[in-house]
């Protein structure tokens, strides 16, 4: 192993972290708003939530691409393990994606059949939200590999904790839903979005501190990076500052503040993915592959990383053009 | 229910059928975004509204179809990890980037040119959105030679060496890979396809409004243009395809064979056999219609050069005829029509027919799904040909699958039979009802009738609901 496949399998660790996380905090919200959508009435605010994210969830989509695409070039073997061994759950996944996806077009080409892709596109969400907290849950929990394969059975990712996790991305993702509703709407849509917002950041906190704990006892591993010392002194930041942003979010509901709670929702979010980091890496599967060990060779990544280098500043400056193009609210009829 | 199934054989079923329908939708959007790059050249150069109109009717199919495709395509790049581990661990090293970089393509052009072809028509300059136009165009070709390379690269792997593990790993220099032994060819003869493909659609298009009114100008336009490409471009793609099958020929000869149906050498010239059917375990073609030393005439160029058959390809490398014979049959009776779509409208043309001629109108009609069916058996004749490889010659297929149970597969492929018969089900529909429109004067722009759209992230029409209309 020397220096350069060094440097580069982390500079790959950090883009594919960089590309799941791009993809949490855009489509993040997106699914959130399919997740509450029931809660919504027919028609003005229906149309509002689904008007609020149209132009811009079909691109949020695209990381999750970037991110599978990434994975198997980057790091082929856990690519392949990791997907088989969540065979189930990627599935469901993508298919939940696949219906969400359609059922935005046709909601409005065939209002015949509104009804129907109103429960395709809620459905689909939940699905597609559930499953990707399972998939990080059944990962935590760790996967058997033999041989450079994946040696477990086709449902060894149900566990009680990976449906923690999963109906913890729920619950986190309709909070991000219900802060962009706060943000981007006004009117019934914004007060339903602000009564939906304090139950769904309870629900979030309170699986945060359960999926944490239940993290430090799944594994010694865990525990000794997180509460082991000197570690600890730097790992308590997180909680703490979990507690912070927790206590400000609170303070920007009562306030009835309206881009604050978004980013505030984010700012947990982010929280959590740096956890995850500490207590995933160097392990790309915990505690069977690191990234070195799953790493594509030099110049494969050497050669890819051209192209990531090259494109994905232009393709974030754009998403952010395309962000400030769609500033401020929405109504039934689109932006204004 | 799939206790008694070979998990692999469904795998493979479930990769077919996924990449099957994934396919459909880009070989009609490459050649619809060349389409609408020259009729909105020609309506720049001419100042003629019926370009502009017809831009118009076709982009919002477009924007359907390329929509159809991403959907589809999420699946697809999850897939190569679900079921088939092995190849992906072992290839990844080189498969992995070339389809990154055609991700990030595909991505970028989504950022960038689509929301402004789709939308801008009314926000930017005349140029600016010709340059977008075109930039799709060009974008979605490619996005086409990166996938084609990765796949090309399966057929005639080169370039690379095999590690410790098992993997390939890149051997020099990254362009021996790209332009690996069968990608020119294969690269040519997909694009071609989807040219033709779109024309033949574009034709069915024109034929079904010609059939109602023989005088609607729209309809015309489309029609002509649509039968000037198969003039033209079904004799190349049948040279094309020539050229593409003597690649072959040198590179997996068992395909060939497979192709042509010989199980057995000719030393003296091989007959061309037009139809029969395989009989596998007897090892011959029953009730063949063949062409004495025809094949060696085609394959060779020299009516006595001999030609081996499978009998000396070892029976555990050997693709299954059967399909291979029938796809390839299916292929080039798809591809003759069309050539013959292409002379019967010259004649047409020439007798000042062309609008007045109802049987040449229903001929295109029912020709308009022909580019499919040849796209989709070619892809079978050239897969199925690569068997029992994934990785000609170096990883078979049967060493390439994820460790799963038949069940887990096997509820997969009915979810995914179900959900795609549903969903795209639903944008077939929804593209056949915007083709039977038809094409009018002043075309109204896409936004008509929704203020939302699946085609990437787009500073367009929803800012400003009544500004496209």
């Amino acid at each position: 192993m020397n220096a350069v496949d060094f440097d580069l399998a982390t500079v790959w660790a950090f883009i594919i972290a960089f590309a799941v996380f791009a993809y949490i905090v855009m489509d993040g919200f997106d699914l959130g708003i399919g997740i509450l959508f029931p809660t919504f009435k027919v028609g003005q605010e229906r149309d509002t939530a689904m008007n609020s994210i149209a132009p811009v969830w079909d691109g949020n989509e695209t990381w999750l691409v970037l991110g599978g695409g990434g994975l198997m070039a980057a790091f082929p073997l856990a690519y392949g393990v990791v997907m088989t061994a969540l065979y189930p759950p990627i599935i469901a996944m993508v298919l939940g994606l696949v219906f969400r996806g359609v059922a935005f077009e046709a909601r409005w080409r065939d209002p015949g059949h509104r009804r129907w892709w109103d429960v395709a596109f809620a459905g689909g969400s939940i699905v597609a939200s559930f499953c990707q907290g399972v998939t990080l849950g059944a990962l935590l929990q760790g996967i058997a590999i033999d041989n450079r394969a994946y040696a477990g059975g086709w449902l060894d990712w149900l566990s009680p904790f990976s449906v923690l996790t999963g109906v913890s991305v729920v619950c986190g993702y309709a909070l991000l839903g219900a802060t962009w509703l706060i943000w981007k709407t006004e009117g019934s849509t914004q007060d339903r979005a602000f009564r939906l917002a304090k139950p769904a950041a309870f629900a979030t906190l309170t699986a945060i501190v359960l999926v944490s704990l239940a993290t430090l006892n799944l594994d010694y591993a865990y525990r000794e990076k997180w509460l082991g010392y000197p570690a600890v002194l730097l790992t308590a930041q997180v909680p703490l500052l979990t507690a912070i942003i927790a206590f400000a979010f609170y303070r920007s509901i009562r306030k009835r503040r309206e881009a604050r709670p978004f980013f505030l929702a984010l700012a947990l979010f982010l929280m959590s993915f740096i956890g995850l980091g500490i207590s995933m890496y160097p392990y790309i599967v915990p505690d069977q592959l690191t990234i070195w060990e799953a790493a594509a060779p030099a110049s494969s990544q050497w050669f890819m990383l051209i192209g990531a280098v090259v494109l994905i500043p232009v393709i974030l400056g754009y998403t952010a053009f395309s962000y400030w193009v769609f500033r401020g609210k929405v109504t039934a009829e689109g932006y204004h | 229910m799939f206790e008694g199934l070979d998990p692999i054989l469904l795998a493979r079923i479930q990769f077919a059928f996924t990449v099957s329908f994934h396919f459909v939708f880009p070989a009609f959007s490459i050649g619809l975004a060349s389409y609408l790059a020259v009729l909105e050249a020609l309506w720049l150069k001419t100042g003629k509204p019926i370009y502009l109109d017809l831009f118009k009717y076709w982009v919002k199919i477009f924007a359907v179809a390329f929509a159809m495709g991403v959907v589809s395509g999420i699946v697809m790049s999850y897939q190569f990890g679900t079921n088939w581990a092995v190849f992906s661990d072992k290839a990844g090293p080189i498969i992995g980037p070339l389809m990154a970089y055609e991700v990030l393509t595909a991505f970028f052009l989504e950022a960038g040119f689509l929301g402004v072809m789709l939308f801008g028509m009314n926000k930017v300059g005349k140029g600016l959105h010709f340059a977008s136009t075109l930039a799709v165009a060009i974008g979605t070709l490619i996005s086409a030679t990166w996938i084609l390379s990765a796949n090309s690269w399966m057929h005639t792997p080169v370039g690379f060496e095999i590690n410790e593990a098992g993997q390939f790993v890149p051997g020099g220099s990254w362009w021996t890979i790209v332009f690996n032994p069968s990608f020119p060819y294969r690269l040519t003869h997909t694009v071609i396809a989807a040219y033709l493909t779109t024309a033949f659609v574009v034709g069915a298009v024109g034929a079904w409004h010609l059939l109602k009114d023989r005088t609607d100008p729209h309809a015309r336009k489309m029609f002509s243009m649509a039968m000037w490409m198969a003039a033209i471009v079904a004799p190349v793609q049948i040279v094309a395809g020539d050229l593409h099958g003597l690649n072959t020929l040198e590179h997996q000869p068992a395909k060939v064979m497979a192709m042509e149906g010989h199980y057995q050498s000719h030393p003296d010239g091989a007959p061309l056999i037009l139809f029969g059917i395989p009989n596998a375990a007897e090892k011959r073609v029953d009730y063949a219609v063949q062409i004495p030393k025809a094949s060696s005439l085609i394959l060779k160029h020299d009516a006595d050069a001999p030609l081996a058959g499978l009998d000396t390809i070892p029976p555990q490398d050997q693709p299954p005829v059967g399909i291979v014979f029938w796809s390839f049959r299916i292929m080039v009776g798809m591809g003759m029509a069309m050539l013959g779509m292409g002379v019967w409208s010259l004649f047409a043309r020439y007798r000042k027919r062309l609008y007045d001629w109802p049987l040449l109108h229903r001929a295109a009609l029912a020709m308009g799904p022909s580019g499919f069916v040849a796209v989709l058996a070619g892809w079978v004749t050239t897969e199925v040909g690569r068997q029992p490889f994934t990785v000609y010659r170096f990883l078979r297929t049967a060493h390439s699958a994820s460790p799963l149970e038949a069940p887990a597969v096997g509820a997969s492929l009915i979810a995914f039979v179900i959900v795609y018969f549903a969903v795209f089900g639903f944008g077939t529909w929804y593209i056949l009802k915007l083709m039977a429109k038809g094409a009018h004067s002043g075309e109204h722009h896409i936004d008509i009738d929704a203020p939302i759209r699946t085609a990437g992230i787009t500073p367009g029409p929803a800012q400003h609901p009544e500004g496209g209309r």
